[in-house]
């Protein structure tokens, strides 16, 4: 194992880049970017200043005045975190009158701070220690007196004194030990954009309070642990120190929850993981996170984990403990006998989102080499599979157009289906500061997101559609825009083709188009339409993100092609600032989709009937192989219950979970004859399983993700896997165990397999991503840096193609039986199917999921807060907690899907994306009804998960 | 795989490709052949040879323009 340790030095203020400009400190000619600090200018010459208030990840407020210094022909001291540069300054950071205000500055500090040092959490890992050192304090001459540390004081209470709050799970508020630097209300508003934080009363009286001073959990903090980062005592602590103690070395490592990509340092004492903290010089990040990242790791330790392989003959069994070589041989010979009876096109494989590219590369050889079909699809189906169809078609290549830096300089954001602030939490931190800075935002979601409640933002325009109707008003948006003149003709002509956009431009000004006609279909005002679009359109800088709310419909790729009109005909592609990006779910959902997992599609999206690609991989592989598309997810378990279909590999996914309709799901499983699944849990899918392979945590392996900016970020190996192998392991003793010859001993050569057959990454390469840290594929001969930003002179694909864009209702409608519609969703604390996060202490935010109605329809309907409601469609039912709640709109209803009794997906159905089998998850139509308890499915699915669990006492 | 099924695909694509210029059977052909796996496109042409009940024009005009699925998948 490697260590691959950062210098985590406090440059003490944040960087600048403005011109150069040259002073002298302590006799040092250094030279930095106007606007930079005297202390981060010494800092750059290695001279540490003293300091406590300042941290380079926040602005400084020169509170504590220990970073005073001398500044030839200025009186005074100034504090040097907030005195910028000014050419030939010279400045003199160590004298004795500096020396004597420093400790007089520490004496006062030190005189109201418990000195129980060696008990302490942060013992060891202490500015106040440090500086303490720093400066040469040597006595406190203060007798005692007023202070905020001693519970009683002269035999009674002391009213300063304040209990600790320990109500967050994951770190303990002490204000026993608060030196009021203020660098964690600093973080909540600056970093994290929550402004949960305030200091309360003046001077002696002054300290730090949550909300209206309550305890963290019941103020608007969302645990994203920003102030814990900054705090340079023991005041905010990790839970995770204080039980365990300080860490002795770090190794940077990728998140694996969300599509942001956040780098982290795991931060490690022996093997045992102390605490993740996130990476500055994660690209990313930039040294945020939120709460799953940064604390919700504690399922990699759970109970719950399998770590030993079981196999059954058939899902009535109970399951039976095995050899690793067991379980293989049984699966293999399983495999073996059923490709020998019903050709290789009756196996297949689902590849995950969650796991490394590396593994994702390995199942899809496995399914297209080894079995010798190309039937393997990923779980990016039910999520983005409209964006890589959608964006092939317009622009050429299937990936966001560029890297979260880029929302630095946006001026109009428009936010479509997506919930930022709970699905990419630090990419919403990050939008939410420029909004702070005066960028203007615009929502079309049928909910009210939290976005849209930004602290200080500019302004904000929210265009409640009815679930179904993207298409018509994103159609109305270019109605507006050819109509009024306010496309970019220069841009278009240079970059798309003219042709084709007089072509869109004649559809979109059509009358049926037209923000009146769209109002009555949508339910979204004609005016706000307009300024939308015109806002849009004005912007300077205009740029896209979307999520599922835009994928997941009938309409789905016909929305992307929407959304990629709109930003060819404003312009808005191919600098920082613009764009079009997609927010993917999961971490490695770009990765899964880049590395050939779907059935039509070889890595680098080419078509399986390209000879070309195919003669590629032929080569590489020594095999031949099938020009024919594979079967996609649903058409997997269609062929299933049809008899063609019936044996499944399945790496960390729950599709039964996760996937529509579940009841469908379920006969189509229970109809296959060899389902393995390679997990950390039992999930769902399991109850179905005849092999369960265990699987190993990102903790526990080497490999890449690549996340929503195609950012290639390593995952480092940072303790030995639990269950005995990494997961490319296990998918490589099967492959062998059937004959495969497989031979790769590091995903390192994977990597090098994959650049040598795909032209986008042929510029990638482990050793040069550790010298770099990341990398934006493409990343070749021709960017060999890697790209940043897409489409910068020219389209993938050559000119932009502008495609028409026609609304058709989805088949999922509303009427007498199902008058609402019910959209769905997820929350910050929650990931996915929950399989993971419900296994942490983020139960403490969402304990169960909770159905979402206006106070009209609850009203008709008789319900009230808390009840529960039987939600119905005509695919199933099931039961859940009403929420009664002014953030949807009369006429829609909103659920999660983070847990598996409540099995929201009972009520989805089979609908689909026309172009990609995309499931429609956003819209169904329902009926919401009093209840006193589960439905038939979810007590008859208890019954039938528990008998499904039991695992029979292993044999000796 | 249900032949319903597949009928609703096959005319969610035509409904796309009738809104697009040009001939909207080429783009529906030339999406299922890019797209559907040789049973898929087997059921659908045996289906459009027993007269495609439910099915959009365009997709039983795309029947000429589907690439024949290899021999075996035909059987399935
Ligand atoms: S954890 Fe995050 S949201 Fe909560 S108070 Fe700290 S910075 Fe603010
Ligand atoms: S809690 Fe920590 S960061 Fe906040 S003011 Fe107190 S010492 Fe500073
Ligand atoms: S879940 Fe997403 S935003 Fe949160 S830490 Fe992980 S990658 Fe970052
Ligand atoms: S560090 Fe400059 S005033 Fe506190």
């Amino acid at each position: 194992m490697k260590d691959f340790i950062l210098p985590g030095r406090d440059m003490g203020t944040p960087a600048r880049s403005g011109a150069p400009v040259s002073l002298t400190i302590d006799g040092f000619a250094i030279t930095v970017p106007s606007g930079t600090s005297v202390m981060r200018a010494a800092a750059e010459a290695g001279i540490r200043i003293p300091k406590l208030c300042a941290t380079d990840s926040l602005e400084p407020i020169g509170a504590c005045r220990l970073c005073a210094v001398e500044i030839e022909g200025q009186r005074g001291t100034p504090a040097s975190c907030t005195t910028p540069v000014a050419p030939g300054m010279v400045v003199h950071t160590q004298t004795d009158t500096l020396a004597r205000l420093r400790r007089g500055v520490m004496e006062l500090t030190i005189s109201d701070h418990p000195l129980d040092c060696l008990t302490c959490a942060a013992n060891g890992d202490c500015e106040l220690q440090d500086m303490a050192g720093a400066v040469g304090l040597r006595a406190v001459r203060f007798g005692p007196g007023a202070n905020h540390f001693a519970q009683r004081a002269a035999e009674a209470p002391n009213p300063e004194w304040r209990p600790k709050d320990a109500s967050n799970p994951y770190f303990t508020y002490d204000p026993a030990k608060c030196i009021v630097c203020m660098r964690c209300v600093r973080a909540c508003e600056e970093v994290q954009g929550t402004f949960a934080l305030t200091i309360d009363g003046r001077g002696f009286a002054s300290r730090v309070v949550a909300g209206q001073d309550v305890p963290f959990m019941a103020s608007d903090c969302v645990s994203c642990g920003a102030c814990v980062q900054a705090c340079p005592t023991a005041t905010l602590q990790e839970n995770s120190v204080i039980e365990i103690g300080t860490p002795e070395r770090s190794i940077i490592t990728t998140c694996a929850y969300c599509g942001v990509g956040c780098s982290f340092e795991a931060q490690m004492r022996g093997d045992t993981l102390v605490r993740m903290v996130p990476s500055k010089e994660g690209k990313a990040n930039r040294g945020h996170s939120c709460v799953k990242g940064r604390f919700a790791w504690g399922y990699a330790q759970h109970q719950d984990r399998i770590l030993r392989p079981m196999v059954r003959e058939a899902i009535t069994d109970a399951w039976r403990e095995v050899s690793w070589d067991e379980a293989i041989g049984f699966a293999a010979a399983r495999l073996k006998a059923i490709r020998a009876e019903s050709g290789p096109d009756a196996l297949g494989v689902i590849t995950s989102s969650r796991c490394t590219n590396e593994e994702t590369f390995l199942v899809q050889k496995l399914a297209r080499a080894v079995f010798g079909t190309n039937n393997t699809d990923t779980c990016a189906r039910v999520c983005h599979s409209p964006t890589g169809y959608g964006l092939k078609q317009t622009f050429g290549t299937s990936a966001g157009t560029q890297d979260f830096d880029s929302v630095e300089q946006v001026d109009c954001a428009v936010v479509i289906g997506a919930n930022p602030t709970d699905g990419h939490p630090v990419f919403a931190s990050r939008l939410r500061r420029r909004l702070r800075q005066g960028a203007s935002l615009i929502v079309i979601d049928p909910r009210r997101i939290d976005l849209l409640e930004t602290p200080h933002m500019g302004e904000g325009l929210h265009l409640p559609l009815r679930p179904g109707t993207n298409v018509a008003v994103l159609t109305a948006l270019a109605h507006v825009i050819v109509t009024e003149g306010l496309y970019d003709t220069a841009f278009i002509r240079a970059r798309c083709d003219w042709d084709e956009f007089a072509d869109y431009m004649e559809f979109a000004a059509r009358p049926e188009h037209s923000p009146e006609a769209v109002e009555v279909l949508s339910g979204v005002p004609a005016a706000a339409i307009r300024a939308a679009a015109r806002a849009y359109a004005a912007a300077p800088n205009g740029a896209i993100y979307y999520g599922l709310g835009v994928t997941e419909h009938s309409q789905g790729s016909t929305t992307v092609m929407a959304i990629a009109n709109l930003a060819m005909m404003t312009g808005n592609i191919g600098r920082p600032g613009v764009g079009v990006n997609p927010l993917r779910g999961q971490n490695n959902v770009q990765g899964s989709c880049d590395m050939g997992s779907f059935p039509h599609e070889l890595p680098g999206y080419r078509h399986v009937s390209d000879p070309a690609a195919r003669g590629i991989f032929e080569s590489a592989w020594g095999v031949t192989l099938s020009p024919e598309p594979g079967l996609r997810i649903p058409n997997m378990l269609d062929a299933a219950v049809g008899g063609q279909f019936r044996a499944i590999y399945i790496q960390g996914e729950d599709i039964l979970q996760s996937d529509p309709d579940t009841r469908h799901v379920a006969a189509g499983l229970a109809a296959m004859d060899c389902v393995i699944v390679h997990d950390l849990f039992l999930n769902e899918t399991a109850a179905f399983a005849h092999v369960f392979l265990p699987g190993s945590t990102f903790l526990e392996k080497d490999g890449t993700f690549t996340n929503a900016e195609r950012r290639i970020n390593r995952v480092r190996r940072v303790m030995a896997p639990k269950n005995g192998f990494a997961d490319w392991q296990v998918t490589q003793l099967l492959a062998n165990a059937m004959g495969a010859g497989w031979a790769y001993t590091h995903p390192a050569q994977v990597m090098d397999e994959i650049a040598a057959t795909t032209p986008g990454f042929a510029g990638v390469n482990y050793a040069m991503l550790e010298e770099r840290g990341s990398v934006q594929w493409p990343c070749n001969d021709a960017a060999p840096d890697g790209s940043p930003i897409m489409h910068v002179d020219g389209f993938v694909r050559g000119r932009g193609r502008f495609i028409r864009t026609e609304y058709i209702a989805t088949e999922e409608r509303s009427g007498p039986r199902f008058p609402l519609l019910l959209t769905t969703g997820r929350v910050l604390s929650q990931y996915n199917v929950g399989a993971q996060t419900r296994r942490t202490e983020n139960v403490a935010w969402h304990a169960e999921d909770v159905l979402e109605i206006h106070p009209h329809d609850a009203e008709v309907r008789g319900v009230k807060h808390g009840d529960f409601v039987r939600l119905t469609s005509r695919a199933g039912e099931t039961s859940l907690r009403a929420e009664v709640t002014e953030r949807v709109a009369p006429g829609v209803v909103y659920t999660t899907f983070h847990h598996p009794g409540t099995q929201a997906n009972v009520v989805t159905t089979d609908n689909s994306d026309w172009a990609t089998n995309c499931p429609e998850y956003k819209v169904t139509a329902v009926q919401v009804s009093a209840s006193n308890g589960p439905s038939e499915w979810q007590t008859d699915y208890a019954t039938l998960v528990a008998a499904s669990r039991r695992i029979a006492p292993a044999a000796e | 795989m249900t032949d319903d099924k597949l009928a609703r695909m096959a005319n969610q694509i035509a409904a796309f490709f009738v809104t697009q210029p040009g001939v909207a059977a080429e783009g529906v052909a030339s999406h299922i052949n890019d797209n559907w796996s040789p049973p898929m496109r087997a059921a659908l042409l045996a289906h459009i040879a027993a007269g495609g009940a439910g099915l959009a024009p365009a997709v039983i005009e795309a029947a000429s323009r589907l690439r024949p699925p290899p021999h075996s998948a035909a059987q399935t």
